[in-house]
């Protein structure tokens, strides 16, 4: 009887901690921005999200971008993440979402590129928009958004896009 | 195409009917520079351009990319017509391997109107629809980039080493700093290789074009990065599976990227409106770092070598431990058609 009511008890005992390990881990999940920091459906004027959101861990970015992904490993990237976007008017987009792992990191790779001719969007803390593409940093964030082709209003509606992702990382 | 050549290919030149509204044998700026002619056997590159290539499109137009190309070959192979040349790259019964470039994405990757330009010569010239692979490393990139996957049927195929019937050998192949595993579908599916990349700047090697484009054969592509790369690519490109096996390179100059590479970087991105065709690698690499750094100048954009990745590959490529062709610009014949 005393066995069986101490098996009981450890039972008991073993769920309470799993579910407190799970909390904390659900925890951990939920402190990163909600989709990974995409938005869709209806926080988005205007776009919608096509496909599935990939993530690429730092030991995997270059599977992504090929050479490209060293100089994000120095300033410490941690991961990832890419979504394709089409527009009403079928204007096609990738948005990368890089999570370095401090601003620092994201600010050093904004300032190694060259400003050139771009415009200051007013997206995030600092941004770039040119003709086909937005990058701009917020935080321990560097989002870029590139499209396929130039196509009528296209610097505005990143810019809409852009602001939305903006939105969704802050929270 | 040697030195020995040059009578009957400026006669060929003179008498082309293929459209060209300029035919000019010689060597680009800075190439031209120091250039005089030299004893021995050269490497000849052809650089076809097409002013009115895309016209009023954001794509190519497909007629005007099959013009081009028949330009380019039958420039290079000096031929008369469109199919001889590709009757000479290759042999009816041989599987023909076309190597794209799709990291860029659509953006900028291999066109398809391209591929299917080269494909349809090639069947011409006698080879089987099936008899023609046209792959890179993933069959997502090639998918996103538009290519319709196709890994069996009597089509061209149409698939990534990543697809379940192929993959990477188990077997190491190295040579030099290189030690490796290649794609099954160069080492067992095809019989040679058309290397088919575009010029783009890249963030450490500085290049990549023709020579670069076979880290999309082995496994490990992501170990082959320190030190601008350098000697892993020319290392790389001396396993004798990939030496052995290539037979031709037909760049996609199109669209080259001078900057930001080498993902798309449409800012840094500009319509060269080329091709380029050569049987030597090195020459052609050296050709395309050339027109990448006069872009870069034009721009105000500072040299590779000044920003840190010099595209350093390319010398060693030609060393004599290697040898996989030239870089000297005195020893590269540039035909611009």
């Amino acid at each position: 009887m005393m066995r069986k009511r101490e098996r009981a008890w450890r039972v008991a005992g073993s769920v309470m901690f799993a579910a407190v390990l799970l909390a904390g881990y659900g925890c951990k999940k939920a402190s990163g921005p909600a989709d990974h920091g995409f938005p869709g459906g209806s926080e988005i004027n205007g776009w919608a999200r096509t496909g599935e959101i990939r993530t690429f861990a730092a030991e995997q970015l270059s599977d992504y971008i090929d050479g490209d992904a060293e100089k994000y490993l120095q300033a410490g990237v941690k991961s990832t993440s890419t979504a394709d976007y089409m527009s009403k008017d079928q204007a096609q987009v990738v948005a990368d979402i890089y999570t370095m792992s401090s601003a620092a990191g994201a600010q050093k790779i904004f300032e190694s590129e060259p400003a050139g001719t771009a415009k200051n969007a007013e997206v995030g803390e600092a941004s770039r928009l040119y003709k086909q593409s937005l990058t701009f940093r917020k935080g321990q964030y560097l989002v870029r958004i590139v499209a396929y082709q130039d196509a009528p209003q296209l610097e505005q509606r990143m810019v809409v896009l852009g602001r939305a992702i903006e939105k969704k990382l802050s929270h | 195409m040697n030195e020995k050549n040059g009578k009957s290919r400026r006669e060929f030149l003179k008498n082309i009917a293929v459209g060209a509204v300029a035919a000019k044998v010689g060597l680009l700026a800075a190439m031209e520079a120091g250039a005089t002619e030299s004893a021995g056997a050269k490497s000849t590159v052809v650089i076809a351009r097409d002013a009115q290539l895309y016209g009023t499109s954001a794509k190519p137009e497909a007629s005007r990319v099959e013009k081009l190309l028949d330009r380019a070959m039958q420039t290079f192979y000096q031929s008369d017509d469109a199919v001889t040349p590709w009757k000479k790259l290759v042999r009816p019964g041989e599987v023909v391997g076309l190597k794209v470039n799709t990291i860029g994405g659509p953006g900028l990757s291999t066109h398809i109107v391209l591929v299917e330009a080269i494909c349809e010569r090639l069947q011409q010239a006698g080879v089987k629809a099936n008899n023609i692979v046209v792959w890179d490393r993933t069959n997502r990139e090639l998918d996103r980039v538009g290519y319709k996957l196709t890994a069996t049927g009597n089509g061209v195929r149409t698939l990534g080493t990543d697809s379940k019937e192929t993959g990477y050998e188990e077997t190491v192949s190295e040579f030099g700093a290189v030690k490796t595993r290649l794609s099954k579908l160069l080492t067992r599916t095809c019989d040679c290789m058309i290397n088919v990349p575009l010029p783009k700047d890249h963030d450490l090697a500085g290049v990549t074009m023709a020579l670069k484009n076979m880290y999309g054969v082995n496994h490990n592509p992501q170990d082959l990065h320190e030190n601008n790369c350098c000697p892993y690519i020319a290392d790389l490109n001396m396993i004798p599976a990939i030496k052995n096996k290539f037979r031709l390179v037909i760049a996609d100059a199109m669209m080259a990227c001078y900057q930001g590479g080498p993902m798309f970087s449409p800012e840094y991105t500009w319509k060269y409106n080329g091709l380029m065709v050569a049987s030597d690698p090195v020459a052609i690499d050296r050709t395309a770092w050339h027109i990448i750094e006069k872009k870069r100048a034009e721009q105000g954009l500072r040299p590779l070598a000044e920003v840190g990745r010099p595209a350093k590959y390319i010398v060693v490529a030609a060393d004599a431990q290697h040898r996989l062709g030239t870089d000297d610009p005195k020893r590269i014949k540039l035909v611009e058609v």
